[in-house]
């Protein structure tokens, strides 16, 4: 592509034919049937549902419906996911078995195949993707483009104002105005810290060098977080076109990915994506014939979660063992081989061409006064509709969990929430209302972090919680600097005694001074933030802590060797039930007896609690 | 210039220094662990740490630099908690064993421990075990009591360019490993031992072999020889609290007398022969324009090295056997004759400043009738070791003179401890050998100093010669490589594998990171070396009197047919992994 008038003539013509996409009344005799390819969706079979949507298509001699892999919709524990277009009909949990009466009955007939529609919480079938509570209060922006264009297809992400941004500022704006732009969006790193944006680019700009680069930190490695992953595998694009305009912002003429091996899916579209993107002239020599160079490679993580780490991200890059540099020199001054060099996270840059589009007034619309835009986070644990969802920044943690999560299932308690994986902490009840933004939850002890979000009921232990998380990090250690390698380690095992009844007050206090001081001490912020989910678990649940400690009592089950279950004699009508449902065989009595629990045998599975009808078992 | 406060003492530094090179001009020393000036500064063990106003979190003083206006505390409650926290942390995992550890009193894990009187461990836990590798004849690596402040990954990695080692595996099981975990001897390890000099710890340190010494020297049947390298006499002293680089010959001999040793004869000898057959092989090379340039031979690791790295190069490298091999297998043959001494009761020591040497004596082209040039070779430390367990008290010794009738050696024989002395020496000897005069050049001042490379141009008899002393293997490499590429014009190269020389050998005394930081250990000691030479009478290794005499009643000429027996070897390609 030599010229700006060939993308318009892409897009144009390409936004016609996709229409329907977007557009429920749209004046179409086409139908889209689109399959999620997201990797949950992706593991569940949705290539194989793609594949017989196509044969049975062409065995029945239907020419007028296309069938298109997307990214991720977002109601991941609904998936596979279809959707039919322009009608906007939503079938969940599809199996390949299925795709005969879609065609058939969807497609053919004009009727819809009622067992496959999606149910809300409550059971009642939603017609369209908007009906759903799920979507209801989520604002789109990073993920605009997941779940409605196939990520492999270059044109149609033209064709929803793609490469419109990079135009737009390669033509209209100087460096300093990109910059500008970006600073009074207000976006801010969606990597974890909150940075500000636009400073980032602007200290970038201003470091001195010939040679600067521009990275892409794809290395998502918190447990349960999959926000980039899923931008990557719907809208790789997004991404290309803001490290461009980056690029272009901060003088650089050099691009790197660095994504993790683990996201096999991701990196074959961002593959794809950079190929499609070089042969159409948008990365390269001289795009858009503007005299602007730029070119992006990828390369892939082994595996380590430290280097998410900017640093050791870089030091990886570079061919290095993956271990965090002394800051500063920040990166901006001394980045990828001691050049300068900006590094944003895939969520920072998926917002980039839509605030150059829509300007930085609409960006800082949305959000609260110090936290613009939206967040993307990924929802899971003890709440019913676990995915991928974006709200405006000041959306309250109650609006996530109840609103758009749909609550916790089995009519159980909501107890805390975990934001920011191994380097955040929980949130308890009492803050269930804080506006969810980057101040508001450090306030509360706990962070924005890149976005992972997981509910806890109350029958979860705290304790084992911060154990969970400390095992994550102690694992995930580089191994560099002692606090972190030796002090985590000691922080863990404490935990543990705890955890197994051979734990003592003073451990709390011992707990409470190594945590402080791995704060304080460590080189990176993966060891900084390490005893974060220790301190504010114990700033919200130290009575749980001292249960463990000193009455040697865990009231979930999930610390084995601390509970104790047994049968309220007062209860028990001799019906057997539990009995019968114990894998272990460890509860005794015959006939119409009460039963007792044999405690050597018992494992605490917590099978027999949930089958007496008579609510007779406890621990 | 930059102005700054540290604990309320304002100063003004060159832009670029760091906070701990700041406060060490204030007369103020911030505890360090892993680091070592120029070679490891990463700030892993956090030791610096200090606060600095305006600042989160502490900055790390070793690396960091100082900002206009800044004020730093270097022990504020804060800081003086996590240091004691994470001095905690590191001796929870270490072994403790410090009575049982050669680098007691001499361990900077041990001192930091006891200036912040660390009375019990606050969080002890699970320790990581690790395995003893003993498998080599020079090093011993003990990772029970490494605090992975990765100074020998640094040292092997940077200083070096070998990368033998390095941190595997992550977070509390990290630790320092080789290529598939594999025991050093079967790596590409060169047996430098630098390694060791750079370690804070006991986790590495030279395979000890004095107790087999003791052992002979109780024996009757055995004769016990000792030779001592021209390096050990500026550093041995050390070990007794003398100033770095005192020369400490005349009380070294008698302490050796005093241990036991049957003769005490001077490795300079030894150095002395080398001369007389390399500048003779490098004269003979030169006028037929043979295999030039000839590569010095007299250092084992580096030997192992070009065995290992540059086997296409082995032709180059001069046939001498290094000066204890050569003198050792004179005492075998010759001296034995002349004694009438069994050489099988034999038992030659050398007193080293050197760990390859341990694996060099034990090679199968160091033998001769079967029975090895040199038997033991012990380290300028375990000498140390050895006196004193002897009670001698070392600095009232008188001086002590070497026997005879090798006793008598050479200025130029000295100056082999240094990086450039061979050259020097040698240069000696071949101008004298071209030019069929006794010149009265004796200095070469090109090819002295510090640095790891030295170039030269040498005018012998109106032919330019070019000349070059490489110190350190990764100039090694450097020097290799110009060869290889063919773009180099070198007659005459000097390898040594430690930086500055066998002075700075893998087996002379350890000093730490702050003298390291504050001293120049390598000038120190060369100097003491160049003044002994200074004041030899007898400064060319050709006119000692000795050879002479030795030549002329067995060997005949230097290349003659017994010298090359005796003197020489040859070298072949060596895997670099044997796995």
């Amino acid at each position: 592509m030599k010229s700006l008038q060939e993308l318009h003539k892409i897009r144009e013509e390409k936004r016609k034919e996709l229409d329907l996409r977007v557009n429920t009344n749209a004046d179409c005799r086409e139908k889209h049937i689109l399959v999620c390819h997201g990797t949950g969706c992706t593991s569940s079979k949705s290539p194989q549902i793609l594949e017989n949507f196509r044969r049975i298509l062409k065995e029945k001699n239907i020419d007028n419906v296309r069938v298109i892999m997307t990214g991720c919709f977002g109601l991941c524990a609904k998936g596979p996911i279809v959707i039919i277009r322009p009608e906007d009909a939503f079938y969940a949990m599809v199996t390949p078995e299925d795709c005969e009466e879609i065609i058939q009955t969807h497609i053919v007939e004009g009727k819809r195949v009622e067992r496959l529609l999606c149910k809300d919480i409550d059971g009642k079938i939603v017609n369209s993707l908007d009906e759903l509570n799920f979507y209801k209060k989520q604002k789109r922006i990073a993920l605009k483009n997941c779940g409605v264009i196939n990520p492999e297809d270059i044109d149609e992400y033209i064709a929803f104002n793609g490469y419109e941004a990079l135009e737009r500022v390669l033509r209209e704006y100087t460096q300093d105005e990109v910059i500008d732009i970006i600073k009074k969006s207000g976006l801010r790193g969606r990597g974890g810290a909150g940075f500000p944006t636009g400073k980032k680019w602007e200290l970038t700009k201003a470091s001195e060098g010939k040679q600067k680069y521009v990275v892409c930190n794809a290395d998502e490695g918190d447990p349960g977080a999959f926000m980039d992953r899923s931008i990557l595998e719907g809208d790789p694009h997004a991404v290309l076109e803001a490290m461009e305009i980056a690029g272009y912002a901060i003088g650089a003429d050099r691009g790197f990915i660095y994504v993790r091996a683990e996201y096999p899916i991701a990196v074959h579209r961002l593959k794809i994506a950079i190929e499609q993107a070089r042969n159409y002239g948008i990365l390269g020599k001289n795009i858009f014939g503007t005299g602007f160079n730029f070119d992006i490679e990828i390369r892939l993580g082994a595996g380590a979660f430290v280097c998410g780490e900017e640093t050791a991200l870089l030091e990886s890059i570079e061919g290095k063992r993956g271990q965090p540099r002394v800051k500063p020199p920040y990166p901006a001054t001394a980045g990828l081989w001691g050049k300068p060099t900006l590094i944003n996270n895939v969520e920072t840059y998926a917002n980039i061409a839509q605030i150059i589009l829509k300007g930085s007034d609409w960006f800082s619309s949305i959000g609260t006064e110090n936290s613009k835009g939206t967040k993307v986070f990924a929802l899971g644990g003890n709440v019913n509709n676990i995915g991928l969802v974006e709200v405006p920044m000041g959306t309250t943690l109650r609006e996530i969990v109840y609103d758009i999560g749909g609550g916790i299932p089995n009519g159980r308690d909501f107890k805390a929430a975990q934001t920011g994986g191994p380097s955040g902490g929980c949130i308890p009840k009492e803050h269930l209302d804080t506006p969810i933004d980057y101040e508001s939850l450090k306030q509360i002890g706990s962070m924005m972090g890149s976005g992972g979000l997981i509910v806890m009921d109350d029958t979860k232990c705290m304790v084992s919680l911060a154990k969970f998380y400390l095992q994550f990090t102690v694992s995930e250690s580089c191994g560099k600097c002692t606090p972190c390698r030796i002090g985590t380690k000691r922080m863990l095992e404490i935990l543990e005694k705890l955890c197994s009844g051979e734990g003592e007050e003073y451990d709390i206090y011992k707990l409470e001074k190594l945590a402080a001081n791995i704060q304080k001490s460590s080189i990176c912020g993966l060891g900084q933030s390490a005893p974060n989910p220790v301190i504010s678990t114990l700033k919200y649940f130290r009575e749980e802590f001292r249960q463990h400690a000193i009455q040697k009592e865990c009231k979930s089950l999930e610390c084995k060797s601390l509970s104790q279950i047994t049968i309220d004699e007062e209860k028990c009508k001799g019906c057997g039930l539990c009995q019968k449902h114990c894998p272990v065989d460890a509860i005794e009595g015959e006939g119409r007896e009460k039963r007792v629990i044999n405690q050597d045998k018992c494992i605490k599975c917590g099978t027999c609690i949930m089958t007496c009808p008579f609510h007779a078992i406890g621990n | 210039m930059i102005n700054l406060t540290i604990d309320g003492q304002k100063i003004t530094v060159p832009e670029g220094t760091t906070i701990l090179n700041a406060a060490k001009q204030a007369g103020i020393d911030i505890p360090t662990l892993c680091f070592l000036k120029e070679i490891n500064e990463v700030g892993d063990c956090r030791m610096c740490i200090v606060e600095v106003e305006g600042r989160k979190g502490f900055a790390t003083s070793c690396i960091q630099q100082v900002e206009e206006g800044m004020v730093v505390h270097t022990h504020t409650p804060n800081v003086l908690e996590a240091r004691h926290v994470i001095l905690d942390l590191i001796i929870s995992n270490h072994a403790k064993d410090c009575l049982t550890c050669t680098r007691s009193g001499n361990c900077e894990l041990q001192a930091l421990a006891t200036k912040f009187n660390v009375l019990d461990i606050e969080f002890p836990g699970e320790m990581n075990k690790h395995k003893i590798d003993d498998s080599s004849p020079s090093i011993v690596r003990d990772f029970n009591k490494c605090i992975l402040c990765r100074r020998c990954v640094a040292t092997c990695k940077n200083v070096q360019e070998i990368g033998a080692i390095d941190c595997v595996n992550r977070g509390f099981e990290s630790c320092i490993s080789t290529v598939g975990d594999h025991s050093l001897n079967d790596v590409d390890c060169t047996f430098c031992g630098q390694c060791i000099e750079s370690c804070p710890t006991g986790a590495l340190h030279e395979k000890e072999t004095i107790n087999d010494v003791w052992v002979k020297l109780k024996d009757p049947e055995t004769v016990v020889l000792v030779q001592t390298a021209p390096a050990t006499r500026v550093a041995l002293g050390e070990e007794f609290g003398m100033p770095i680089g005192t020369n400490v010959v005349g009380k070294m001999i008698t302490a050796l007398k005093r241990l036991g040793f049957y003769k005490v004869f001077d490795t300079n000898t030894g150095a002395d022969f080398t001369i007389m057959e390399e500048a003779n092989e490098f004269v003979e090379r030169f006028k037929n324009h043979d295999n030039l340039p000839m590569l010095t031979s007299c250092c084992p690791a580096w030997v192992k090295f070009i065995e290992m790295e540059y086997p296409e190069l082995l032709s180059h490298l001069s046939s001498c056997k290094s000066p204890h091999q050569m003198f050792g297998a004179i005492l075998k043959t010759y001296y034995a004759k002349k004694e009438n001494i069994d050489p099988e009761k034999i038992y030659v020591v050398s007193v080293m400043p050197c760990i390859a040497k341990k694996f060099e004596r034990q090679r199968p082209e160091m033998k001769e009738n079967g029975l090895y040039d040199v038997d033991n070779v012990i380290t300028t430390r375990e000498l140390a070791r050895m006196i004193k367990q002897a009670n001698i008290d070392f600095e009232k010794l008188e001086d002590g003179t070497f026997d005879s009738p090798m006793g008598e050696a050479t200025g130029a024989g000295a100056i082999f401890g240094t990086t450039g002395g061979v050259m020097e020496a040698a240069l000696r000897t071949a101008q004298d050998i071209l030019t069929g005069k006794d010149l009265p050049k004796i200095n070469f001042e090109q090819v002295r100093g510090g640095e790891g490379i030295k170039r030269a141009t040498i005018n012998i008899a109106g032919q330019p010669i070019s000349v070059v002393a490489a110190s350190g293997l990764s100039n090694a490499r450097k020097i290799m490589e110009e060869i290889k590429s063919g773009k180099s014009n070198y007659q005459f190269v000097e390898i040594m594998a430690c930086l500055g020389g066998c002075i700075m050998g893998g087996g002379q005394p350890i000093k730490n990171s702050k003298i390291r930081s504050e001293v120049d250990v390598r000038k120190l000691r060369a100097d003491s070396l160049y003044s002994i030479d200074e004041k030899s009478t007898i400064r060319k290794s050709h006119e000692n009197p000795i050879l002479k005499k030795i030549y002329e009643e067995y060997l005949e000429k230097p290349g003659g047919y017994r010298a090359e027996k005796l003197l020489h070897t040859k070298y072949a390609k060596r895997e670099k992994y044997n796995i």
